[in-house]
């Protein structure tokens, strides 16, 4: 390529480099930096503040920290469990819109993408409601089958989430796999049938392998998401604070660091911390279902 | 069966092959259908209650059955909602817009540009701003949020809307998907084409690729809007005053009031969030075959 073409084509990417720059690098190159310090009150704290270099300090506090790391295991447990549910329900529906014709299928299609297309925010507060003992339909409707539910008591918050997070989920997830499915040549299937092969076996032994990609794929997002998760038990904390704590998610605890205690040192060392863990997280988890494969 | 007659059509190979699978039988459809309408109804009915809550007053929405209507009381809940507070509601609702709409076409246009670029130029560091573009979906957002906030209180910006419009017109995720759209619909022999002929790089990049990148563009801009309207933390973050909140932080406020104040406005946060839902679904439907193409692509290329 021409040399000033080259640098032609260059031009075209420079503002969002710049932005990139502002926007991306520099505060994580500031968070970084604001990790390395800490507040210094001096006298009795009357005579103001002084910020002294710490080191990794903050690192060792936020690693020894039995609130931010509980609130690590208690998101990954959570992620074990809600995650393989949810791509389990998304796969099986795939397979089924799989099955049925394409006409059908599209129907189906949308009206499990309505979920996916509410904002958050608003799903949380749909099902806070339909979980609430006052408005919501689900205490009466327990009743009349002898259970006595309670969706905020501490046993059944994190069901409860992850309730409102494979409802939200699952539509996105599923036209994900689908259309990895769609990929499928179709001969692959005929000459399985041919072959003398079910259905249910063709799902199993063809189709599911065909769509592992996909499958790590959303279980990659997925991951990503939960260890931020963060709105969810933000809006469960409006209804029952007793239960959801102000330290229940990692990032409500960097929140709750930067905003209420003022500390911007810690929260911007959690911060990086939660950073790191989350790239463990998705390179174990890419290195464990990419192993299998090759 | 019409699966396999349906099927048939569509590929020759299949016509010539395919005997009429033993398990595919009308029971067996049945059992399909039935799931699939199982998942119907677990999707629909808590988006139905909310349709059928915004229609009751309070002692219809305590007392009466969660998912049937009894009384219609939609509109006086409108009203209530555009008065209450001064019309807050319809401030947050006109910032929703302002942050969605400005900061996705801006970001939509910058991640248009940088996309070409990526795409149809082979200069030095394009690996390196490639990578970055790639990377960055792993930062969380707390990591990038608190210093900017930190930052933007430096000059000044905290609290206005500039700390929202900002912030959207750097989207790698937007970028990423313009470099797979380029590369799925400009050729290169139309930019040599176009050079021939003696058009500039802009005028080229103004009025061919653009033009031609009008279905990747709108998938672009309406991921991007969808996002920016969802978003939570951000805004959370840095915008303190009343005036300047999306309607998802009003309404996470309002959701919070019952406890902090003893307000109850339920039938308001619900009125409110069915509203909140309702630009969303206008803009999925009226876009639906750019964005059901944007979401695949974009996670499987």
């Amino acid at each position: 390529m021409i040399r000033s073409l080259r640098w032609k084509g260059a031009a075209f990417t420079v503002p969002f480099q710049l932005g990139f720059v502002f926007l991306y690098l520099l505060p994580i190159g500031y968070a970084v930096y604001q990790s390395l310090f800490r507040v210094q009150q001096s006298g009795l704290g009357l005579g103001g503040s002084t910020e002294e270099f710490a080191g990794l300090d903050n690192y060792q506090q936020g690693l020894t920290d039995s609130a931010f790391m509980g609130s690590v295991l208690r998101v990954v447990l959570f992620a074990c469990v809600q995650i393989p549910v949810m791509l389990l329900i998304s796969l099986v529906l795939a397979l089924l819109l799989d099955a049925v014709t394409s006409r059908v299928a599209s129907r189906f299609r949308i009206l499990l993408l309505v979920p996916y297309m509410i904002p958050g925010v608003v799903a949380a507060i749909v099902w806070l409601n339909l979980y609430s003992p006052d408005v919501g339909p689900l205490t009466p409707l327990g009743k009349i089958f002898g259970f006595d539910w309670n969706f905020f008591a501490p046993s059944m918050v994190w069901p409860s989430i992850g309730n409102l997070l494979t409802w939200h989920g699952i539509g996105y997830n599923m036209v994900i796999i689908y259309s990895a499915l769609q990929g499928v040549p179709r001969e692959l299937f005929e000459a399985a049938r041919l072959d003398g092969a079910s259905e249910r076996r063709i799902a199993l032994s063809v189709k599911i392998p065909f769509v592992r990609g996909a499958l790590v794929l959303t279980g990659m997002l997925s991951i990503i998401q939960m260890l931020q998760i963060f709105n969810e038990p933000a809006l469960f904390r409006n209804v029952t604070p007793q239960t959801v704590s102000d330290s229940f998610t990692p990032i409500m605890i960097i929140y709750n660091q930067a905003f209420n205690a003022g500390n911007y040192h810690y929260a911007a060392a959690l911060s990086v911390l939660l950073a790191l863990i989350l790239g463990v997280a998705s390179f174990l988890f890419y290195r464990f279902t990419s192993k299998e494969a090759d | 069966m019409t699966l396999t007659e349906d099927r048939a059509k569509s590929s020759q190979v299949r016509r010539l092959s395919a005997p009429d699978p033993v398990s595919r039988t009308r029971g067996s459809q049945r059992f399909l259908l039935v799931g699939l309408s199982l998942a119907s109804v677990y999707s629909l009915f808590p988006v139905w209650w909310l349709i059928v809550a915004a229609t009751k007053d309070r002692t219809g929405l305590y007392q009466s059955n969660g998912l049937w209507f009894s009384g219609w009381h939609l509109w006086d809940n409108l009203r209530q909602l555009f008065t209450y507070e001064d019309g807050i509601f319809l401030r947050w609702t006109a910032n929703s817009f302002l942050y969605a709409g400005v900061g996705s076409l801006g970001g939509t246009l910058l991640a248009l540009a940088t996309g070409y670029g990526l795409a149809r130029f082979d200069f030095p560091g394009r690996n390196v701003v490639f990578a970055a573009v790639v990377g960055s979906f792993l930062i969380p957002i707390a990591l990038l949020t608190l210093p900017l906030y930190l930052l933007f209180s430096d000059i000044g910006l905290v609290d206005t809307p500039w700390a929202m419009l900002i912030p959207c017109l750097i989207n790698p995720f937007s970028v990423y998907l313009a470099k797979v759209y380029t590369e799925a619909t400009i050729p290169f022999e139309l930019l040599e084409a176009a050079r021939i002929d003696g058009a500039g790089e802009l005028r080229i990049f103004f009025s061919i690729v653009l033009r031609m990148m009008t279905t990747g563009g709108a998938t672009v801009f309406l991921l991007a809007f969808v996002n920016t309207w969802n978003a939570f933390f951000l805004p959370l973050t840095v915008l303190r005053g009343e005036e300047n909140w999306t309607l998802n932080l009003g309404l996470y406020n309002w959701s919070g009031k019952r406890l902090e104040s003893g307000v109850d406005l339920t039938s308001l946060v619900l009125t409110g969030a069915l509203l909140s839902i309702v630009p969303m679904a206008i803009m999925m439907v009226a876009m639906r075959r750019y964005w059901r193409s944007g979401v695949t692509m974009g996670a499987l290329k």
